[in-house]
């Protein structure tokens, strides 16, 4: 069910031309089915949430490929290693800030 | 006596295992399993984030080792396969939380799209003004992204796709380190702005990092992550024409 939707998401993005990978088109058309059906059933939620356990394991391929890019990260690595700490620090404080300021005073769900 | 079988020199065992898929997989699950011990161990502290510590060592063992990265995806491959499945899964903790994403759809905006322009806009900022090449900058303003929009982005606007993902990287590893101390600063203390911020400026990383430690914070992780997508293939090529990096 989750390849198929990201099946079905990655056909849409290939068919529209969206400037969306088909995995997030995938998970926009999941949650509409959601919310038709009334919730996921409980083989889907099983699957999903052992599925989520793990996700940190899953960016770790990706990660490794650092070692290949070694080179050009070396030549500009003053830039690099100013930018993205204070453009990081930037957008944690900019987004947490701001939704906590405008959710004040509003419960928890 | 003789042995039916040539005697079998280590180098060959070792030199026949590093064509193979199953090494790379073997070693990525069982670095992760040892990095998640470790985590347990130093009591989950921000330096001890299991995604780094397993991208650490591998990375550390594959130089050593003299093993190709390419060698090493070829196992690995499979484990990188399921995060698209597993993003599409994230519509679950979305949807358990999808009644107080709906009420407060406008803040989530809002604040979305104000942290994705910070991000971008400051990142190739600094980076230009520190003489980083053209190309280089151009990487550098969809690092907040998923890798998998921000190589898109970074593609469209003439950037180079493998150098923005080194950098979603990064990012993701910065983010994932610092969030709850910086939360703990700006005095973020409701999970859902945690969530959101965390998924908006260090994407599936952070927002795994997150969802550790609540399952609100990790449905508005998945949410930003998606929405931040969708708004910075927005506003970043906006962005570069009007400051003309």
């Amino acid at each position: 069910m989750l390849l198929l939707c990201q099946l079905a998401g990655t056909i849409l993005q290939a068919a529209s031309g969206l400037p969306l990978p088909g995995p997030v088109v995938g998970l926009v058309m999941l949650l509409a089915y959601f919310i038709r059906a009334g919730g996921p059933d409980p083989v889907m939620r099983d699957t999903a949430q052992g599925l989520l356990k793990y996700l940190g394991l899953l960016f770790v391929p990706a990660g490794v490929g650092v070692i290949s890019e070694l080179q050009a990260l070396r030549e500009n690595a003053l830039a690099i290693a100013v930018a993205i700490p204070v453009s990081s620090l930037a957008a944690l404080l900019v987004t947490g800030m701001m939704m906590n300021f405008l959710l004040r005073g509003k419960r928890d769900a | 006596m003789h042995s039916l079988l040539p005697p079998l020199h280590l180098f060959h065992v070792w030199a026949y295992l590093q064509t193979q898929p199953l090494l790379g997989l073997t070693a990525t699950l069982v670095v992760w399993e040892i990095s998640c011990f470790l985590d347990a161990k130093a009591g989950r502290k921000a330096w001890s984030n299991p995604i780094m510590l397993s991208i650490f060592i591998l990375a550390a063992a594959l130089l050593l080792t003299h093993t190709s990265y390419g060698n090493y995806f070829t196992g690995a491959q499979y484990i990188h396969f399921l995060l698209g499945p597993a993003t599409v899964a994230l519509a679950v903790p979305m949807y358990a939380n999808w009644p107080a994403i709906k009420r407060d759809f406008g803040a989530i905006l809002v604040s979305v799209t104000a942290g994705s322009v910070a991000a971008a806009a400051s990142a190739m900022w600094i980076a230009s003004a520190l003489g980083a090449p053209h190309a280089v900058v151009i990487s550098l303003g969809p690092k907040s992204v998923t890798t998998p929009i921000a190589m898109g982005i970074a593609e469209g606007l003439g950037g180079v796709p493998a150098l923005t993902a080194v950098f979603v990287l990064i990012t993701g590893i910065f983010g994932t380190v610092v969030c709850t101390a910086v939360f703990r600063l700006g005095r973020v203390r409701d999970w859902r702005a945690q969530g959101l911020a965390a998924g908006t400026a260090a994407h599936g990383m952070a927002t795994a990092r997150i969802l550790l430690l609540s399952q609100t914070a990790g449905a508005f992780g998945g949410l930003a992550i998606g929405l931040n997508g969708i708004v910075s293939s927005l506003t970043l090529p906006v962005l570069v024409k009007l400051f003309g990096f």
